[in-house]
């Protein structure tokens, strides 16, 4: 026990004067996520705000052809530009985009108007240019809001009751929340947490394992006469230390970021205080030396620093997969998904946002998932640390 | 005291140590001399441990090496072949670190390197970062780390390789004054005037083999040659096939 905790503070004590370490554990893994973060809610909060004051802009090619369709258009407080193009000039000043939603109406369109025919309109648009999406969808709705209108008109000259042509009233009712809606953003905030922790401990787990043995530091320190587990334990420690620095500097900095970014101007309230930070800490503490284990354990197989960096970058990655896999079948808090960490600590923390009650339960299978995955991993680094490959 | 009792040791198909028997002495320096790849460095860290022999034994003072935490390795010190040291610590926290984890107290390890600083006169780098020390100097840290726990023998393994003259001439008074106090001294070498000038005992190793062991004097009269290098040359041509 002695030696472990020797173990522990020379390894702290070593990568405190690391500047390489501190630069990556204590500045760049715990802010990449806030300021990331920042940066993306504020231009994304610009941009709804241009959008929702913008008028729509159209250009309308055969406006002598449907005098109608262009009043109703103006009256709705439509910027129209007037050009005179055809189909296929339309298609390219899209694709180009000079131009980003244009209105063709055709030759045919007054003839087969009068005679009550399906007059037609082509509408010139990217559906995959998000920007234009908007417009496009509000083009579409503005003629069909038109062509309905000019239906009932049709249907009253006849002495028909318009509202037979509605057999069926839809109302859409959104029940996502403010905070609901906040939440798909904030998804990708329980990556950037256990990043941060991840990081945290990167360069210490390679230097105290790979780069032990690069510094040929490794042969003297094993004819000591100390366990090799409490060497691998006193590495294990130091680099959850940093871990749990690093996630304390990554949380406060998101407690910050959403205090100056004001969320609920885009109709989210995302409630991460001080008490929510808390809780996070609380849901990753088990994930700390289930990360240090795994980086431990991966750094002790390599032979080289390179070869250990090039390795332990992948592993910072190993948290993404549960959480893409959640995101692409939206799967929702389950017990029976507890057992998988990095993912039950997403959805916890999932759940806190979203203000759910985390049940008991969840909190501790999470927990001891993650736990007993680590203690399995430092079995198997102790093990490999006993073997003669170790010296390399 | 320093036995290896018939080691024997393979990598793969390649038997790198042949039942090699040989004992160092307290109040001696034994050199083990041999040519590259001879299995110097192997039958070293088995004798200190980081390697565990396929047959065989190696003690130190009559208690055997192996286990994690053999009573043998708290009255042995080493200087392995790749004697790094951690260059974001001073040379005092480097060799604290050692005694500490050799279960030292701390007042006794403070007194150590207070001694071990004046005998290796390295009073003035003491407190500086080892990052930037000359290869000297990082010797003597790694000297004084291996010294710490003031064990009663010591092995080096090639200790001096990458010194200049006058940091080997630092190093042999230094051995010497090891052995004036009774100490055990083995270290290996491919360089014969170091030898030649340094033990008491001569141990020749030549593919895994233990060729000769005698004293310097009794090798080169054995083998009729006028000096040490011209003895090594013919038992080694003897022992294993002119090459």
């Amino acid at each position: 026990m002695h030696a472990l905790f020797t173990v522990f503070a020379k390894e702290f004590l070593e990568n405190l004067r690391d500047r390489r370490t501190l630069v990556s554990a204590l500045l760049f893994g715990p802010l990449f996520g806030p300021i990331l973060f920042g940066a993306m809610v504020s231009r994304m909060l610009n941009q709804s705000v241009i959008e929702s004051d913008e008028p729509l802009h159209l250009t309308l090619s055969g406006k002598e052809h449907a005098p109608g369709l262009v009043t109703y258009l103006e009256s709705h407080g439509v910027t129209l530009a007037y050009k005179s193009l055809s189909e296929s000039e339309a298609r390219s000043a899209v694709r180009n985009g000079s131009m980003q939603v244009v209105v063709i109406v055709p030759a045919e369109y007054p003839a087969r108007f009068s005679e009550a025919l399906p007059a037609p309109v082509l509408l010139v648009a990217d559906s995959a240019d998000s920007q234009a999406r908007k417009s496009t969808d509000r083009a579409r709705q503005l003629l069909a809001s038109y062509a309905s209108g000019i239906a009932q008109l049709r249907l009253q000259a006849r002495g028909v009751n318009p509202l037979l042509a509605l057999p069926v009233a839809v109302n859409d009712i959104d029940v996502a929340t403010p905070t609901g809606r906040a939440v798909v953003i904030l998804g990708f905030m329980t990556y950037f947490i256990l990043f941060a922790v991840l990081m945290g401990g990167l360069y210490l787990a390679i230097d105290s394992t790979a780069g032990e043995r690069e510094r040929g530091s490794l042969e003297a320190l094993l004819s000591l006469p100390v366990p090799r587990a409490s060497l691998v334990g006193g590495k294990l420690l130091a680099t959850c230390a940093y871990m749990c620095i690093s996630l304390s500097i990554s949380l406060t900095a998101f407690v910050c970021v959403f205090r100056f970014v004001p969320l609920e101007r885009l109709g989210m309230s995302a409630n991460l205080g001080v008490g929510t930070a808390l809780e996070f800490f609380g849901i990753c503490l088990p994930f700390v030396p289930l990360g240090a284990a795994l980086m431990i354990f991966v750094a002790s197989f390599t032979r080289s620093y390179r070869e250990a960096q090039t390795y332990l970058t992948s592993v910072l990655l190993v948290p993404t997969l549960p959480i893409a896999f959640a995101s692409i079948y939206s799967l929702k808090t389950k017990s029976s998904l507890m057992f998988v960490p990095s993912l039950s600590q997403h959805l916890l923390m999932t759940s806190v946002l979203k203000d759910d009650a985390l049940a008991p339960g969840d909190v501790l299978v999470s927990a001891l998932s993650s736990l007993s995955l680590a203690a399995l991993l430092v079995v198997l680094t102790a093990r490999h640390w006993r073997r003669e490959t170790m010296l390399g | 005291m320093i036995d290896a009792n018939a080691l024997c040791k393979h990598f793969g198909s390649v038997e790198a140590v042949s039942h090699v028997s040989f004992s160092a002495r307290d109040g001696q320096i034994t050199g083990l001399l041999g040519p590259n790849g001879a299995g110097k460095s192997t039958c070293l860290r088995m004798l200190y441990g980081v390697l565990a022999p396929d047959s065989g034994s190696a003690s130190i003072d009559g208690v055997d090496i192996r286990g994690e935490t053999s009573a043998a390795r708290a009255h042995l010190g080493v200087l392995p072949h790749a004697a790094g040291l951690y260059n974001n610590l001073t040379a005092r926290e480097n060799i604290e670190y050692f005694g500490s984890l050799h279960g030292i107290d701390r007042n006794r390890v403070h007194r150590r390197i207070a001694d071990l600083a004046h005998v290796l006169d390295m009073e003035t780098f003491m407190d500086r970062r080892v990052k930037g020390f000359s290869q000297g100097q990082r010797v003597k840290v790694a000297l004084a780390r291996a010294l710490v726990h003031d064990p009663g023998n010591l092995i080096l393994d090639e200790p001096t390789n990458g010194l200049d003259v006058m940091a080997i001439r630092n190093l042999r008074e230094m051995l010497y004054a090891l052995k004036a106090q009774g100490r055990c001294i083995l270290f290996s070498s491919h360089i014969m005037q170091e030898v030649a000038a340094l033990c008491d005992r001569v141990v020749i190793i030549g593919d895994g083999r233990v060729l000769a062991d005698d004293t310097p004097e009794a090798i080169r009269e054995r083998s009729g040659a006028r000096t040490l290098e011209e003895a090594f040359l013919q038992i080694l041509g003897d022992g294993a096939g002119i090459r």
